[in-house]
């Protein structure tokens, strides 16, 4: 199949359109206001809706409505603008709604700049905004992926009534690689409960609010129960050279693939080193941390946020260090060498 | 013996929780019966607010959608712009439109959706505990304003209706009140209107119902309606404003 | 002769439509209904026009006319 040149904000919008996704509303902010001009210019000629929020809290609830009337619906921010998008993302959590926010991380807290970051992984994972709920989180580390898993994206949202996270960063954004446009292996499913006028059915009501007695906690058991299947089901991951490593490195997006360049330059020098890169931060790939290596080295564009959920899986089972930097701080691969090179006979 | 009145099929044979003598409980029956009366029921898709109204689902007998505090407009919004072929219509309160959600009304507006909205303008924020709106009268004492509205600590009270006229993508706002059976007629005919330019796709429609809260004004269902007719319809002009 | 039925129990005595009567044949019933208030009731015997004001003037839709 031919390869195109694309940036990582244009290959997540086409990714979407052709995942079938037909409602989208974003407001600018850089770095990824390619991906709003992408929307804007091919949305109407493929028969969806593009609007132009008037600030990132309306384009989260537009989303909501597109996607309570049943329509495949998506914005995108960066991690300021993903902050005003919380209340909104808990509502279509608690609707159970399917919806797909794109996060392309620059550096924070406050407005921060624009260079890239990893500091929103707590947000995204932890549920950013109030209530007992999961994201499905999906971290894609190249242009490809970028197209690939929003995508899925849609397919998991959808599967199971749930909003879903495509959590990038500014580098994965204004990069360009070779894309391949694959067909998307989309997975429409029927929804009853949609808004689409009572026309031969009873009335149906999209809502989050349980006032009666029981009624809200039945509801949070109701998401539980999908949050548990969703972690049995949906863990995914990479690895690379791990079966004989000694220390393994834990990196996702942009950080991994440096993470990579690491990994190979060592293993030219003799070093049994590793990697394993969560490509779902949410259900975090748990299954990856059953057979422990001797050490493992969690690589951040923050100052540890996924460390955490490597520290949480391995329960104490193997050492785990940490080098991040953030602020748009990117670890180089000089400065992983140099840890390694530390860590590796301590 | 013709039964001649009876309550409308759109609306749900149940008791609500509204206070004895709200606006609310007038309002959403003479929606209803308009939608009976249109025929649409079976295209309409509601918006409920956050406010005394939250659970305006339960009472309506057609597709409903919840939103956030005020982001009604940005709901209805995306639910017509996937299907446009339905009538979407908002319902909101004074904090909802005007305080909290007035980013979202302004624009909507702007952009000239085709939607209706109905704003149910009270004066007070009834749901939380009576605590001031942006349309409380200056001097009117509010759980946060317990000395009265002052212009100069709390501004004045929005005219949030006036301000929408200005914009081109609006088509119709008329100031109603449900004060007196002659202008809940009226208001009933401003809600069928507001209903017909969506169905033909004339663009933004508000209906503003100035509408009687007993409980956090202190006074009784009727002196209610008194005070609508005759203190707030002198701060909020009843008719068309455009 | 127009009449009108009143729910009693779903009445939550806000008496609006005793002051929409123009034949004043609304009035309050003495004993309580379930909510614990006064509801009102149909004066029996009084000359209703079946104007259907005071269901035009309910909140809770209690009342039926007939004519």
């Amino acid at each position: 199949m031919p390869k195109i040149l694309m940036s990582g904000n244009d290959a997540i919008a086409e990714g979407a359109l052709r995942a079938g996704c037909s409602f989208y509303a974003g407001y600018p902010i850089t770095p990824q206001n390619e991906l709003t001009a992408y929307m804007a210019n091919n949305m109407p000629k493929r028969g969806g809706v593009f609007i132009q929020a008037e600030a990132e809290v309306a384009a989260i609830n537009m989303v909501f409505g597109a996607a309570a009337a049943g329509a495949r619906s998506m914005t995108s921010s960066s991690s300021p603008g993903i902050s005003l998008k919380q209340e909104g993302i808990s509502y279509i959590a608690g609707a159970e709604l399917p919806a797909v926010i794109v996060n392309i991380m620059r550096g924070g807290p406050g407005l921060g700049n624009i260079a890239s970051s990893q500091a929103d992984y707590f947000q995204a994972t932890r549920s950013g905004g109030h209530g007992d709920y999961h994201c499905i989180v999906l971290a894609p580390a190249s242009v490809q992926e970028g197209y690939d898993l929003t995508g899925l994206a849609f397919n998991l949202a959808d599967k199971y009534r749930t909003p879903a996270i495509i959590l990038g960063d500014g580098m994965l954004g204004q990069m360009m690689e070779p894309l391949e446009l694959k067909k998307q292996s989309l997975k429409p499913k029927a929804k009853p409960w949609a808004l689409t006028g009572c026309a031969g059915r009873k009335a149906n009501v999209v809502k989050s609010f349980y006032l009666k007695e029981g009624d809200l906690e039945k509801l949070n058991l109701k998401l539980q129960k999908k949050y548990k299947e969703i972690r049995a089901k949906e863990q995914r991951w990479e690895e690379l050279f791990l079966d004989d490593a000694k220390v393994a490195l834990v990196a996702y997006g942009s950080m991994a693939r440096i993470a990579r360049a690491a990994v190979k330059t060592l293993r030219g020098k003799g070093k049994r080193i590793g990697l394993i890169r969560p490509v779902s931060l949410w259900p975090f790939p748990k299954k990856a941390f059953t057979r422990p290596k001797n050490k493992y080295l969690v690589l951040e564009m923050s100052y540890g946020q996924m460390l955490e959920d490597v520290q949480l899986a391995l329960c104490g089972k193997a050492k785990v260090e940490f080098l991040g930097r953030s602020g748009g701080g990117v670890p180089a691969e000089e400065e992983i060498i140099l840890k390694i090179n530390k860590i590796y006979n301590g | 013996m013709d039964k001649i009145y009876s309550h409308p099929q759109a609306l749900r044979d149940v008791s609500t929780h509204y206070c004895p003598g709200c606006g609310h409980g007038l309002a959403h029956r003479l929606i209803a019966e308009a939608v009976d009366e249109l025929n649409i029921r079976e295209q309409i898709i509601a918006v409920a607010p956050v406010g005394c109204a939250v659970i305006a689902y339960d009472y309506w007998d057609f597709d409903c959608s919840e939103a956030a505090h005020g982001r009604a407009l940005a709901v209805a919004t995306g639910i017509k712009r996937v299907r446009p072929q339905n009538i979407v219509f908002t319902y909101q309160g004074d904090g909802d439109l005007a305080a909290i959600g007035t980013n979202e009304t302004i624009h909507a507006a702007n952009r000239g959706e085709n939607l209706t909205v109905f704003f149910v303008n009270n004066a007070v924020y009834g749901m939380t505990g009576g605590q001031m709106a942006p349309t409380t009268l200056l001097n009117q004492k509010t759980s946060t304003t317990p000395g009265g509205r002052n212009a100069q600590f709390h501004g004045y009270p929005l005219k949030i209706s006036e301000m929408l006229a200005l914009l081109p993508g609006v088509k119709y706002i008329e100031r109603v009140a449900l004060d007196s059976a002659q202008d809940i007629m009226k208001t009933k005919k401003a809600i069928k209107k507001a209903f017909k330019n969506q169905i033909e796709g004339a663009g933004f429609s508000l209906v503003e119902m100035l509408s009687p809260c007993p409980t956090y004004w202190g006074l009784s269902p009727c002196e209610s309606l008194d005070w609508v007719k005759n203190i707030m319809a002198k701060e909020f002009p009843l008719g068309v404003i455009k | 002769m127009p009449r009108i039925t009143i729910n009693k129990d779903k009445c939550k005595g806000c008496l609006l439509c005793v002051s929409a009567c123009p034949q004043g044949l609304i009035v309050v019933e003495e004993e309580l209904n379930l909510r614990g208030i006064k509801p009102v009731k149909f004066k029996p015997g009084g000359k209703c026009v079946g104007c259907a004001l005071c269901a035009l003037m309910c909140p809770d839709c209690c009342i039926e006319v007939y004519k």
